[in-house]
């Protein structure tokens, strides 16, 4: 532990900070609600990038099946609300400890597998999950959840006149996700991650309990992915398994962490920042056609950056590449 | 359920795993040859679906004399795809794995995104074919001739590869590039002009296996991407770094998604071939016939 080390978190916690003020203000300024929606949605994507990139990055299993958690988070929390009238705060709760514990059940078969093997168990998982969803009658099946509007309140966590409350939420989430990430990256774990993720052999020589990292990462990650599932399903108080369990929910919690910079603390961020609002704007503004150039945009950028930038867009503000496996 | 029924079901299921096999020996072949996982393989069939339908369209070219053209011209895609996209991703000194899958991925996208703002959303479909909507019986089972075709066309695709690999010298070095590229090297063998005889091979697999499949699917922008998950099952089912493997794949594939619609409504047929993928890695992580 030098004293380059601390100063470089120090200084991640600094930033961080300054960045949150700021983004903190910005409704001040930006009055427009298609723009503070947005926001809204780069802010959860950034954390829901951030809980995957907790898996995915820093311990390097390779998930495409996030959705499945994001769903789960989503339909507990609309379920226990529309049909027991629970408040949404604990359904957020409930859907993040299911999901956890779902992540830890699902771990201990599939953590044995390596390489595409995983990705592809993953991806399997989360459509058995969508196609039981589309059928079970009881959670509205393939017509979903229309989430019944009971007044604008926090302790409903519903708010029909202003997108603002959902925006500090959002910005408060992305927070929490970035310190948790903070702190585990320089806890025991995190180191443990890492070493898993580079060599797993050689780790589980050096006595780190392999099986137990990996685990131990699912369900942080599962947790933080089925909260912003929740918060999604109050923020367009409708959800079905279509808007919310697909394949490309799982990709589109991947993306932002790979090109912002995967297994780095603010590639997520960066990433997140960079790709929500140009899909957001391109969908709008040239998607309408329905003739694919937001597609054809969108495919350019992803193909674009993974060529030019391999270690992720982070590469432009270091000097020199960071040395693979401890943080400097 | 009779006995006529459930024969019935598996003989359809053995024809569409044979053309799942199909489809999916290509991202098998790129896969062994190089380890990398081409998430653009469901967009080649699209386009392979729609070189077959304007084939048709434009030139009155029936898909089954249509199937060795577009074969070709998808031998060719695949082969620039490599040397004009996957040989950079293939270069990066960081998080190689990752940006193999985005790279093809973002391949992916622009693809349906091209075939969008081209092709329009519209569904189109083949409606006068040679062999569309004719059905044969034999001993009773009812069989639908473009398909009974599409597999016949499988297994000899399958064989043809057989014979390509095992005697012929492109097909040694291929087996010997995915073998040790270093090595091969050493001998003189250009990697970079295997690899992309490899995209294009896989390619033209996938190619054929479009002309195929348009005789009897609707072609539309998405298409690619309800059999593009089914593929990768097959692959990984029967084994990466195994080409046979893909044709065991399929097989089971297709019996799996026939029986699993015996028992449940349609709409979750997909779940028996998942359950089915799930169980055999859990068993044996490698696949059937994986050597990796």
């Amino acid at each position: 532990m030098n004293d380059a080390h601390t100063k470089r978190r120090r200084r991640d916690l600094i930033v961080a900070a300054v960045l949150a003020l700021l983004a903190a203000c910005a409704p001040l300024v930006v009055k427009d609600v298609y723009i503070q929606n947005i926001m809204v949605l780069t802010l959860m994507y950034a954390a829901l990038s951030q809980a995957w990139n907790i898996l995915g990055g820093y311990c390097g299993q390779i998930s495409l099946g996030h959705a499945l958690y994001f769903g789960l988070g989503a339909y507990t929390t609309a379920l226990l609300f529309t049909k027991f009238g629970v408040l949404p705060w604990f359904g957020m709760l409930g859907g993040g400890v299911l999901s956890a514990l779902i992540a830890l059940g699902l771990g201990y078969p599939t953590f044995r597998l390596r390489g595409h093997y995983f990705v592809i168990a993953t991806i399997v998982i989360a459509e058995i999950a969508l196609l039981l969803f589309l059928n079970w009658d009881w959670a509205g099946a393939a017509l979903g959840i229309d989430i019944p509007v009971r007044g604008d309140s926090w302790a409903k966590f519903q708010f029909t006149r202003s997108k603002l409350p959902y925006f500090y939420f959002a910005l408060a989430f992305c927070c929490v996700a970035f310190l948790i990430t903070w702190w585990l990256e320089d806890s025991k774990w995190g180191y443990w991650w890492r070493a898993v993720k580079d060599n797993p052999d050689a780790a589980e020589s050096l006595g780190v309990v392999v099986f137990n990292s990996k685990m131990g990462a699912a369900a942080v990650s599962a947790f933080l992915t089925a909260i912003g599932g929740a918060f999604y399903a109050q923020f367009v108080s409708y959800i079905d398994p279509d808007s919310v369990m697909t394949f490309q929910f799982s990709l589109l919690m991947a993306l932002p962490a790979v090109l912002g910079g995967i297994g780095t603390l603010w590639g997520p961020v960066l990433g997140a920042a960079i790709l929500i609002p140009l899909t957001e704007l391109t969908r709008s503004y040239i998607g309408g056609s329905g003739r694919g150039v937001d597609l054809i945009l969108y495919g350019t950028v992803i193909v674009v950056i993974a060529l030019a930038r391999p270690e992720g867009l982070i590469g432009l503000f270091s000097r020199k590449p960071a040395p693979k496996g401890v943080p400097q | 359920m009779t006995t006529a029924t459930i024969i019935q079901s598996l003989a359809s299921g053995l024809l569409m795993g044979l053309l799942y096999g199909l489809v999916a020996v290509g991202l098998a072949l790129i896969f062994g040859l190089m380890d990398v996982t081409n998430f653009a393989h469901g967009e080649f069939l699209m386009l392979a679906m729609y070189i077959t339908f304007f084939l048709f369209a434009f030139f009155a070219i029936d898909p089954l004399l249509a199937m060795p053209l577009v074969g070709a011209a998808m031998f060719l895609f695949g082969a620039l795809v490599y040397l004009f996209v996957v040989r950079f991703a293939m270069r990066a000194r960081a998080n190689i794995g990752m940006v193999q899958i985005f790279t093809t991925f973002g391949l992916a996208i622009l693809m349906r995104g091209l075939a969008q703002y081209f092709f329009t959303p519209d569904y189109r479909s083949i409606n006068v074919s040679w062999l569309g909507g004719k059905t044969v019986s034999i001993g009773g089972v009812f069989l639908p001739v473009p398909q009974l075709v599409g597999a016949g066309v499988s297994l000899l695709a399958f064989g043809a590869l057989y014979f390509f690999i095992k005697k012929t010298d492109f097909g040694r070095a291929l087996e010997a590039t995915r073998e040790d590229a270093g090595a091969v090297a050493l001998v003189g063998i250009d990697k970079n002009k295997v690899f992309a005889l490899g995209w294009g091979l896989g390619g033209a697999l996938v190619g054929i296996a479009g002309a195929v499949m348009a005789m009897f699917f609707y072609i539309y922008p998405d298409v690619g991407a309800s059999f593009a998950l089914i593929a990768y099952v097959t692959v990984a089912l029967g084994g990466f770094g195994s080409v046979f493997g893909a044709f065991a794949g399929g097989i089971i594939v297709g019996l799996v998604e026939a029986s699993t619609a015996l028992i449940l409504p349609p709409s979750l047929k997909s779940i028996g071939i998942y359950a089915v993928y799930l169980l055999v890695v859990f068993i044996r992580p490698r696949g059937l016939f994986g050597s990796m």
